[in-house]
């Protein structure tokens, strides 16, 4: 059987699906055993999916003036 | 090998003709699709280019930072990709999305940058030491013996309700080394797929792999960190 501390080290490869059959099977039978691993499995899961929600910085006004003096250059070059 | 012929834009494939506006009465452009805005943005379109930065200027600028941490050279980095994107708009082919054509500029004016500054891109997980949970969390036979607690915010909504969260996962984020940095700004803040990412860093799925199971190992521990004995909300 899997230690906890092998569950630790595997759950990427697991999530990515990058298990072989059998070592997906130990890893899904300790799981099903384990709720501290469970825990942690849940604990990646969720911080992954919070990171994709984490606020986007806004453009700042300068910048964006900057960008659109260029774009009215790269207007004047095209004809 | 598409060609642009004329002043034609490039044909978007599921963008219906009547999106693309006459010159005349251009509609607002937030909320339209990326393909529209490109096919106005060639038409000459100010507010239209407008939009097209506003909407990727957050993606832009982190990935800029996992390249360079620095934030004023990062922004230097986003402002040369923006002009990459109008020099080489009338060729995208719509084969990726907007965003993986942009990421792609993106990366190879930051690679210009490191070699024009003779540094190596440094994005291998070679050389980094083992890391992952304190090995003293386990007993000799790799059992929890000091197991996670619970965090209270089960769901990622609720964890990001607390702005304490937020910037302790954008400062573990921010500390992480720069592979590590690269490769969780990708596949987690940005979805981009496994093998894009590896594309964009030049790096193998191995590679990818482990620098992201030690960027989200690091970056879970300091949510725990911060979280451990803070009351359920």
């Amino acid at each position: 059987m899997l230690s906890c501390k092998q569950i630790t080290e595997l759950v990427t490869e697991y999530a990515e699906g990058e298990l072989r059959l059998l070592d997906r099977l130990r890893f899904q039978l300790h799981l099903g055993l384990c709720r501290h691993c469970r825990a942690y499995v849940r604990q990646m899961k969720l911080t992954a999916r919070a990171l994709g929600r984490l606020p986007e910085s806004e453009l700042p006004p300068d910048l964006e003036q900057e960008l659109l003096r260029r774009f009215e250059s790269w207007k004047g070059t095209r004809g | 090998m598409m060609r642009r012929a004329g002043e034609s834009c490039p044909t978007p494939t599921m963008t219906p003709p009547s999106a693309v506006p006459g010159p005349t009465t251009p509609p607002s452009p937030a909320g339209a699709p990326d393909a529209e805005l490109v096919a106005r943005v060639l038409a000459g379109d100010r507010t239209a280019f407008t939009e097209l930065v506003r909407r990727h200027h957050g993606p832009l600028l982190r990935l800029a930072q996992a390249f360079v941490r620095d934030r004023a050279v990062a922004e230097e980095v986003v402002q040369d990709t923006w002009l990459g994107v109008l020099d080489g708009l009338a060729r995208f082919e719509q084969r990726s999305s907007l965003k993986t054509w942009i990421f792609r500029i993106l990366a190879n004016k930051a690679r210009t940058r490191f070699v024009r500054e003779a540094r190596s891109v440094p994005f291998s997980a070679l050389g980094e030491g083992e890391e992952g949970v304190d090995p003293a969390r386990f007993d000799a036979a790799g059992m929890w013996q000091d197991p996670p607690r619970p965090w209270g915010p089960e769901a990622p909504e609720r964890l990001l309700e607390r702005e304490d969260a937020v910037r302790v996962m954008e400062a573990a984020v921010a500390a992480l080394s720069a592979g590590q940095r690269a490769v969780i700004t990708l596949r987690d803040l940005e979805d981009v797929d496994p093998e894009e990412t590896c594309r964009l860093l030049d790096i193998t799925m191995t590679n990818q792999r482990v620098l992201l199971h030690r960027a989200r190992t690091k970056v879970r521990a300091a949510l725990e960190r911060h979280l451990r004995g803070a009351s359920p909300c």
